[in-house]
Order: C-alpha cells, then sequence, then structure tokens
C-alpha cells in the first residue's frame, strides 16, 4: 500500500521518516504551488477553507504520482476542520480515486488509539517498533523547528539578503536525510552553525536593534510558507525576527504525546490559558483561544508586534480577532490580522505588511528618543 | 537660485500619478497630477519633464533625493532612479504629519483604495486599508456622476445644496448603484441622491475600515475624494467634528515620499534593515527627461517549477535594472531597489 499525505511546513519530512522507518512506501506530493492550489479550487467548495483547498491539491497530486492510500488529520473541538476529513473523503471520492481513506483523529492524551492505526498502517508492526519510528520522527520535527528559529534570527542580519535560505534548504535536507537520531542531531547542529555564519559578526552585534515580531493563528497558515505567501521571509527581509508562537513540535507535544512527554508544553499551554482568561475564558477551537493568550504573552516577552495569520472565514480566529483589539490596547503592543485565501493580492499584503514594520521600527525610534511610547491602537491592516 | 537643492516624490496610484518637487523648507515648488492610464511609465517620464520644467523656473533644480510611493512605487524607482521606496501608509501619514502636526486620524480615499491611519503623537499606531472591495474609492464617484451626467467637480456642490439626503444602500457598490436607480425613478432630486450617496460611502468607510479603531480629531482628509464638499460634510457629520482638508490633499502620497526623500539624504530615515547606502546618500536619480531613452518591460512564465511566476523585466538603453514577480530568490538580482 503506498501512502500519499498533505503537506504542512516541514511536517512532511517528519511524515516520510516514520512510515518509512516502518517499512511502509510512501509518495510525497509536489509542494503546494499553484498549480497544486487550482486544483484545490477547483474541487472544492467555495466557502470551504483555504487549508482544505490545499489539502485537496496535496492529495491529487499524490495520488496522480501513484498513491493508493491517504493519510488524513482530523481536527480538533468545533472548527468545522472536525469533519473536513469526511468532506475531503467525500471529493476525492466523488472525482473517482479508488483509493483507502485513513484518518488519524488527533487522541487528546489517548495515544494507543493513534498507535492502533499507525500500527494498521505499517501491517501490524510490533508497538515498541512504532513507538521508536515516532520518536525518531519526532527528533527530526525537533531538528527542523530548531533550524527555522536560526533562519528567522539569522533573516534581518545576513550580509547578502537570500543567502541565508539557500543554506537553511541545504540543512534542511540534511536532516531529511539522516539515518539515525545521531545523524539528525549532528546535522542540526551543523546546520545551525552554517546558518549562524551568514551573519557578519558586527550584525550580530546589532541584534538588540531588530524589531522582533510574533507569529499568532491557525496552525496550517502559520506552519505553510505557501499558504501565507511567505510572511516570514517577506518580514526577514524587512528586516524582522519572527517567532512562531507554536512551532509544529510543540503542537505535537500538546495534541498528539500522552501527558508525561509533553510537561513543559503543558506549562506553556496552562500559561496561555491563563494570559487569555481576561479576555477569552474557554476553548473556541482551533487555536482561537492560543492565538489570544500567545499574543497577550508575546506581548509581554517584549516583542514589537504580532501578527495574527488565518484562513479567510475561518471561526475560532474571527473570534480572536475580534479580541485582539482589546489585547493590543491593554498591553500596547501592535496587532495586525491577516485574513488570506486564494483571491488575496499579493500588493495589498505587501503594503500592509511594509506599512506594519514602518510603524514598528518608528514606534521604537520615538522609545529610544526618550518620548513616551505611544500605545498602540486596536489591530491594524484589516478592511474589506 | 541656481543650484537649487529639491527632493521629488513619486506616487503613482492606479488611477493617476503624482509628482512633486519639494525644497528643503518642504515648500512645494512643482507638482503634477496626470491620469495612470494603464501606462504608468509613459506617464511617469511625462511627468517628470514637466516636475522638471516648473522647477527650472526657480533656477536650475538639483536633485538630492527621490522617493516613490504608491502601487507602482517599485517600477517608477527602477525607471526614474528611487533612492527611498515606501508604501502608501506610511506615505501618507509623514505628509498629514508636517501639515498638521497634531494629527491623530487620516482618513484617505484615493481612485481605488481607502486608508485609515490612526497617529498618537506624531506616531502611527494603527491603519487599516480596503482590500477585497473597492467601494466608495474615487472610481466609483467618477462613474455615479457620469451615470447621472455630472462633471465631478460639480459633484460636492451639488450635494451641499440637498436638504433632505436620501438613504442609499452603500455595502456594495453594485447594489449602491441599483438603489440610486431606484431611487431616481420614485423621483427624488439629483441633489438628494448625491448627498445620501456621500452619507452612505462615510458609512461603508467607518462600518468596515474603520471598525473598532479610535478615531479621534484632528481629522485630516485626503486623497482626491477629499476635493469632493459632498463628502467632507458627510464625514464632519458622522464624526461629529471638523474635518481638515489640506491644501495639497490630492499630492498627499508624493508629498510624503518626497519628505522620505529627504528624512533618508539627511540620515534621519527609520528603516526596518540598514541599507549600507546611508552613509553616502548619493542619489540614483537618473535626469529629468527620460523620454530620450529607452525605456522596456517584458513579461514571462518562469519554468522553474509549479508556481510559474510572472517575472517582469525593466530595461532601460537595453540594459535590465530591475526585475521582480517571483515567489523564489531564482531571478532575483542586485539592481533592484531595495525597500527602504
Amino acid at each position: 500500500m503506498i501512502v500519499t499525505f498533505a503537506h504542512m511546513g516541514n511536517l512532511w519530512i517528519v511524515v516520510k521518516t516514520i512510515l518509512e522507518d516502518l517499512g511502509v512506501e510512501v509518495v510525497v506530493p509536489p509542494r503546494p504551488s499553484r498549480k497544486s492550489l487550482d486544483l484545490g479550487v477547483r474541487h472544492s467548495p467555495e466557502f470551504a477553507c483555504f487549508p482544505l483547498k490545499l489539502n485537496i491539491g496535496d492529495f491529487i497530486g499524490g495520488l496522480e504520482r501513484g498513491a493508493e492510500a491517504v493519510v488524513m488529520v482530523g481536527g480538533v473541538g468545533p472548527c468545522r476542520l472536525g469533519h473536513y476529513a469526511q468532506v475531503q473523503e467525500q471529493i476525492l471520492r466523488d472525482l473517482g480515486y479508488r483509493c483507502e481513506m485513513i484518518v488519524l483523529e488527533p487522541p487528546r492524551g489517548r495515544l494507543a488509539e493513534l498507535l492502533a492505526k499507525v500500527r494498521y498502517l505499517t501491517g501490524n508492526k510490533p508497538l515498541g517498533r512504532v513507538w521508536r519510528a515516532v520518536r525518531f520522527g519526532l527528533e527530526k520535527l525537533s531538528a527542523l523547528d530548531t533550524l527555522d528559529q536560526a533562519l528567522a534570527r539569522a533573516r534581518p542580519l545576513e550580509r547578502r539578503p537570500g543567502r541565508v535560505e539557500d543554506v537553511h534548504r541545504r540543512a534542511v535536507e540534511a536532516v531529511a536525510g539522516a539515518a539515525d537520531v545521531r545523524a539528525v542531531r549532528r546535522a542540526a547542529a551543523e546546520g545551525v552553525r552554517a546558518i549562524e555564519g551568514c551573519v557578519t559578526p558586527e550584525a550580530a552585534g546589532d541584534g538588540a536593534a531588530v524589531l522582533r515580531v510574533g507569529l499568532v493563528g491557525e496552525i496550517y497558515m502559520v506552519e505553510e510558507p505557501f499558504a501565507n505567501q511567505e510572511l516570514e521571509r517577506r518580514l526577514g527581509r524587512l528586516g524582522v525576527e519572527v517567532r512562531r508562537a507554536v512551532y509544529l513540535s510543540d503542537w505535537v507535544r500538546t495534541h498528539l504525546l500522552p501527558n508525561p512527554f509533553r510537561l513543559r508544553r503543558r506549562c506553556r499551554a496552562s500559561l496561555v490559558r491563563r494570559a487569555a482568561a481576561p479576555y477569552l475564558g474557554h476553548f473556541v477551537g482551533g487555536e482561537g483561544l492560543v492565538s489570544v493568550g500567545e499574543s497577550v504573552l508575546l506581548s509581554r516577552e517584549g516583542y514589537d508586534g504580532v501578527i495574527h495569520v488565518a484562513p479567510f472565514t475561518c471561526m475560532p480566529e474571527i473570534v480572536a480577532s475580534s479580541l485582539l483589539p482589546e489585547v493590543s490596547r491593554d498591553l500596547g503592543v501592535p496587532v495586525m490580522s491577516l485574513f488570506l485565501d486564494e483571491h488575496t493580492a499579493e500588493a495589498g499584503l505587501v503594503t500592509r505588511l511594509e506599512a506594519f514594520v514602518d510603524l514598528l521600527a518608528r514606534r521604537r525610534a520615538a522609545l529610544g528618543a526618550g518620548v513616551r511610547p505611544p500605545a498602540a491602537r486596536g489591530t491594524a491592516g484589516a478592511g474589506t | 537660485m541656481a543650484g537649487q537643492h529639491v527632493y521629488l516624490g513619486i506616487d503613482v496610484g492606479s488611477v493617476t500619478t503624482k509628482i512633486v518637487g519639494m525644497l528643503p523648507d518642504g515648500e512645494i515648488a512643482g507638482a503634477v497630477c496626470l491620469e495612470t492610464l494603464g501606462q504608468p511609465a509613459r506617464q511617469i517620464m511625462r511627468g517628470l519633464t514637466a516636475v522638471g520644467e516648473a522647477l527650472s523656473r526657480r533656477g536650475t533644480p538639483v536633485v538630492a533625493g527621490v522617493g516613490t510611493t504608491g502601487s507602482g512605487r517599485n517600477l517608477a524607482a527602477a525607471l526614474v532612479g528611487g533612492d527611498v521606496v515606501k508604501n502608501e501608509i506610511t506615505a501618507h501619514a509623514v505628509a498629514a504629519l508636517h501639515q498638521v502636526p497634531g494629527v491623530r486620524t487620516v482618513l484617505e480615499i484615493g481612485g481605488q483604495d481607502s486608508k485609515v491611519i490612526v497617529l498618537r503623537d506624531g506616531v502611527v499606531v494603527d491603519f487599516a486599508m480596503n482590500t477585497v472591495c473597492a467601494a466608495g474609492t474615487g472610481s466609483f464617484l467618477d462613474r455615479q456622476a457620469a451615470r447621472l451626467g455630472l462633471d465631478i467637480r460639480e459633484f460636492g456642490r451639488l450635494a451641499l445644496r440637498s436638504t433632505r439626503p436620501v438613504r442609499i444602500a452603500g455595502r456594495c457598490t453594485v447594489f449602491a448603484e441599483s438603489d440610486m436607480v431606484h431611487k431616481q425613478q420614485v423621483g427624488h432630486s439629483v441633489e438628494d441622491i448625491v448627498a445620501g450617496l456621500c452619507r452612505a460611502l462615510v458609512r461603508n468607510y467607518l462600518n468596515n475600515l474603520a471598525k473598532g479603531k479610535d478615531l479621534e480629531p484632528p481629522f485630516v482628509f485626503q486623497g482626491g475624494v477629499a476635493a469632493n464638499a459632498g463628502m467632507v460634510r458627510a464625514f464632519e457629520e458622522a464624526l461629529g467634528h471638523e474635518v481638515i482638508v489640506p491644501e495639497h490633499h490630492a499630492l498627499m502620497g508624493a508629498y510624503g515620499a518626497a519628505i522620505l526623500a529627504q528624512e533618508w539624504r539627511e540620515g534621519r530615515g527609520v528603516s526596518g534593515r540598514r541599507s549600507g547606502r546611508d552613509e553616502a546618500a548619493l542619489t540614483r536619480f537618473r535626469g529629468f527627461d527620460l523620454r530620450e531613452r529607452d525605456f522596456r518591460t517584458s513579461a514571462f512564465d518562469c519554468d522553474g517549477c509549479p508556481n510559474e511566476c510572472e517575472i517582469i523585466e525593466v530595461f532601460l538603453d537595453g540594459a535590465l535594472v530591475a526585475r521582480w514577480g517571483g515567489r523564489c530568490r531564482r531571478w532575483e538580482r542586485d539592481t533592484a531597489v531595495p525597500p527602504a
């Protein structure tokens, strides 16, 4: 059985590693592109959200390359993503693909069910063997997040704009190809060194002058550069260091692993809940609560601004975006909400990003000049 | 007064192209506003020549810096030799601050977009611009004026004569138009319809664009639509406060770009990335008469990946001066003007 799955940032490397380690043949669909997006848009309901359309494009890409089964991730909570696995399955059936669909529901702590699904995929390999493969995959995921973080720090300071991206890509390839845990760690350490080597020592001293922006929002839009129109790269070029509030390895620790393995993350999760509490007291689906809580935390941690990104019509993030102006006002941190989908015009996005960065830079310059820091006023950028 | 230093500001919008020549003390010494007509490059060259002539009347202009803004800012910078390339929001905010130093809210409505900018203590703290819908922008007003057989310049004066503005559905311009047709057929006067339209557009602007923003006076209203007295009054009624329309309201983007060029030249620019050129601060300006030069743009589809990006190349006298449009680095080159 040849298996395919949808892209989400670096996730493909992890899924491929785990499945191949267990002897499952895998077809990785081409990276999301305008072509796969066109396919997804053509075959999805117009009002479905952006991630679904991109997933459909990926699945078709994988099936056309010979996959016989599709692995899908089910959603969490009241957001529409909860039934998207079924919608996606129906769309593929209607298109005439005779493939097996395996839906992995996040187990909310019940790891056994998830492992059972993975075992089924692998032709009932012993549970211990499956667990070892998963651990190996997660090792790669952590390494990839570390590389992404190093890239985000180096981008605003590099000598020749763009070179660090090539260095980063080579490091990602090295991690992807690593055969065991030790090789993964070595590749990651070497990658971080190479990325840091793209920054001149003088520039590194300027680190404190770099604007820092936190990225919050719906997890797929945060993680997948094609979906968010290369937000991190664009901001890096504008001289901004971007930190995602949630990296994939954090997300996996929170949602997929049983308690003992997410102790550290749990601390953050309860911090997030407490930080969000004055604005939002309960789970609203997806990352809505996290977007609010992380915006508060990032602001307390001294970030210059927060960018909130979500797919157009995303319910949990609409809830968050209606609360963020208050967060912004109370804490004096500028927040910009971006709702993106296939209709987003690049020029408008670029203008708003540049204006937001100018806003942060001029605000910080005013602070530096001893001028009373002007308080931020609500969320910037949105509009019809 | 030979050798007069000037800063040029160029604002290439969707509908009009504005060029301003500014003296170091902030005075506007020459300005033109041309329709972009879908031919931004040609209009930039024409406008530049005209501004050059206007400036020459006050002594030989020595250009010390060039700022560009508007949706065509990269093209303008590549063509003219721009030193600072800035988004419209920053340019408009900077210009408004120079005209009305304590400004706290900038309302801007141009040919195809509208913005609201909130400032406190001279710093932008919040902004929004329309992204999906061009409802209530200059193009729409132009079209409605034409449909009513009015000169756009009469439009505002007519609105002021209204005693009982009609309520018009303003959420969507398509529906606004059908509602206007209906109101005409029912027999309302043109004055009342025009005034009602102004109110509907202001309502739409405040409810959508400015939703959730703290709008505090002083208010400055700029952009081409600020020439419309009916819109000014509708804003004043809705906000319950006087709205200031600066003298050069239609040129504010270009004016702001010129001010930013001056800040850059004097090393006062605030930017996210250090450009490395700041110390020398020698302008890239190519001269006022570009019409003699051979300027071309061409486009091709990249075949490197399934994104098939459309790559635009800009040539001056046969030499490649700029290239953009790619999602990745494949076609990047150093001559492209970096964002300031």
